[in-house]
């Protein structure tokens, strides 16, 4: 396949400055070297390319608009979210490791933590010598995380944890897990550490979707927390929903990268795969097809930019949030399926990235809030009624 | 050391180039342009002799404002200054090279670093022009270079093999691809560079001696036929290059 050029319908390019299409190019340069040669065999193999790990620290990918003193590049919300457009057009998997290691990981520690906490592990997640992981999500609270049964209990010098969290993306890869759990009814954050008592991450098997990123469950079984290791800024579910819509937001940029990959792809098969004695993309259904989904691209492009302009301005609301990733994502897998279609039965091969994308935005759809609850939240927002509870 | 090196602003090698409408340069519209390749080759030798021995590397481009997006990509990857000499006309490889060199003279650098070539035009003569107005050792096309004390061991591409080669600094060197592995900016060097301003100044006026009359693009191939896909097909692929293109 041709080296991606980019889908830009409506010159928004000339809405970027200089250093956001810098940002861009780079990790778009990345990607096609360092994420596009190996993905497919990773995927077809269910393993992360842990060998990315630090070439991504190097480039600045985690924590980036996170200051400078941790080591961390300090983008505004749009180059951050154009970096996570380029990861997502890698792979979700890729674009997720960067997004629980930043939005789930150094923001709460930064937002929540104290400075001996920011000092201590902001550099060393910055620069790729520990991983973290986010653990809300229970087996029995998905979208109703208030609900969680994790607690800790007040002991002497620190707490008792005890409950199990599921679906944690990077959870066996982990050098610190951000825990969300009930202290005396009220949920705070705590920093576990791998190789702590009591506590275990075994991973998932049987994904049929982000087969390239590892998906974990979190068992803590009376396990010590020293004091130092809670979130001491952190109260109530706030503070977890905080960290979600810092990750949606980059969600929102990412599923416009596997939208980008899909229409590509089916736009230049359309245009080689001869049928009749004329290229399909000279028949109407499939032009309708493709017009559909560059029109789509370019509508979330114009979201998405809005949206982080808006951040950048500390104006986002999160409703505003909910809306851009319920809508990207959505398109984004139908636009996977339209191009699997356009593909005809090479669109099942690993040849392609379509059904990968494709698989991978089934989770999407569904994690950091479902297509659902994003729909009610939105409902809420507009009506002043709460439909969920 | 006190390195300079000189990049070009190109359009993307992926790039589909229309010739414009004054039938003499390329359209710019909808063109993608980027840091020459074989000028980041150069930019990131400057950047690794930086490494060895301390100093400073200028990078510096002839063109116009667009050009600044390149300057920042090298100050991106590391250089510490960027000079953008401004002029937006139509220069031969000698004009350049002319005012390329009396800002070099100004600098007076003890290394001057190209691509082998622009990838646009590719005249592949602003190194050596340069080197020769300066007075300077020229060696291109090279894949390898070391230095030590002010001697240059560098090895260069030659027809079916590699050619080793001895000089003194100050030279202009003119990377080759293989010469090492350009780095990618970091998001942190882009931030950094955004910060750093690019020097403007006016390029020297020099006239060109070559003057462009007409550009076109090559003529369209005729597409070509799938006789078949195995083995059964050979027969008749046989046929028609006897018969048809006439070459067996």
């Amino acid at each position: 396949m041709a080296k991606f050029q980019g889908v830009d319908y409506y010159n928004t390019e000339n809405l970027l400055s200089e250093d956001e299409i810098l940002v861009r190019n780079t990790v778009r340069e990345f990607v096609d070297d360092n994420v596009l040669p190996v993905i497919e065999k990773h995927n077809r193999a269910g393993t992360f390319p842990m060998h990315l790990v630090k070439q991504m620290a190097e480039l600045g990918l985690f924590g980036a608009t996170l200051p400078a003193k941790y080591g961390c590049a300090e983008l505004n919300n749009v180059a951050y979210g154009l970096m996570m457009e380029e990861l997502e057009r890698g792979d979700s998997g890729i674009r997720s490791f960067a997004s629980v290691q930043s939005a789930l990981v150094m923001y709460p520690i930064f937002t929540f933590g104290s400075e001996e906490q920011k000092d201590y592990w902001l550099p060393k997640l910055a620069s790729g010598t520990a991983i973290g992981c986010f653990g809300l999500t229970e087996p029995d609270f998905g979208s109703n995380p208030g609900g969680m049964i994790t607690r800790a209990e007040k002991k002497d010098g620190g707490f008792l944890l005890n409950g199990a969290k599921m679906w944690i993306t990077n959870g066996t890869l982990a050098d610190v897990a951000v825990v969300w759990a009930k202290l005396d009814g009220e949920i705070f954050g705590f920093l576990v550490e791998k190789g702590t008592k009591g506590f275990s991450a075994p991973e998932m098997t049987g994904k049929h979707s982000l087969r390239a990123s590892v998906t974990s469950e979190l068992v803590f079984e009376d396990c010590f927390i020293p004091e130092k290791n809670l979130l001491p800024k952190s109260e109530g579910l706030k503070s977890p929903l905080m960290c979600l819509s810092q990750a949606r937001y980059g969600i929102a940029w990412g599923a416009i990268g596997a939208a980008m990959a899909c229409y590509d792809a089916a736009l230049q098969y359309a245009k080689s795969r001869v049928q009749f004695d004329k290229p399909i993309a000279s028949f109407q259904m499939t032009q309708e097809k493709l017009v559909h989904m560059v029109t789509e691209i370019t509508k979330a492009q114009l979201l998405c930019l809005q949206l982080g302009r808006l951040k950048d301005q500390n104006k986002a609301k999160f409703t505003q949030i909910s809306l851009a990733k319920r809508n990207n994502v959505y398109h984004a897998l139908e636009i996977a399926r339209m191009a699997r279609e356009i593909l005809g039965a090479n669109g099942i091969l690993d040849e392609y990235p379509v059904m990968r994308h494709s698989a991978n935005l089934e989770s999407v759809k569904t994690y950091e809030g479902t297509h659902e609850m994003h729909t009610l939240i939105i409902g809420e927002d507009i009506t002043g009624i709460a439909a969920f509870n | 050391m006190n390195i300079l090196v000189f990049v070009n602003h190109v359009p993307d090698t992926e790039t589909k180039v229309k010739v414009g409408a004054d039938g003499k340069t390329i359209d710019p519209a909808g063109i993608n342009y980027m840091l020459s390749p074989y000028d980041e080759f150069a930019v990131e030798e400057g950047l690794k002799l930086r490494e060895k021995f301390t100093g400073e590397v200028t990078v510096a481009s002839l063109g116009g404002d667009a050009n600044k997006e390149t300057l920042r990509k090298a100050l991106a990857m590391g250089c510490n200054k960027a000079v953008l000499l401004k002029d937006a006309s139509v220069r031969d490889s000698f004009a350049v090279a002319r005012s390329l060199a009396d800002f070099a003279k100004e600098l007076s650098p003890d290394i001057i670093l190209f691509g082998k070539q622009s990838i646009d035009y590719d005249n592949g003569q602003v190194g050596s022009l340069v080197a020769e107005i300066l007075s300077m050792p020229s060696i291109s096309v090279v894949v390898k270079l070391e230095i030590n004390d002010g001697a240059i061991v560098a090895e260069r591409e030659i027809e079916g093999g590699h050619e080793v080669v001895c000089s003194t600094l100050p030279a202009v060197v003119m990377a080759q691809k293989g010469l090492n592995q350009p780095r990618y900016p970091s998001l942190k060097g882009i931030m950094d560079a955004k910060r750093k301003v690019i020097e403007e100044r006016a390029a020297s006026f020099v006239e060109s001696k070559v003057e462009v009359l007409s550009m076109r693009k090559p003529p369209a191939k005729n597409p070509g036929k799938i006789v078949g896909t195995d083995v059964s097909a050979v027969p008749e692929l046989v046929r028609l290059l006897h018969e048809e293109a006439k070459v067996i």
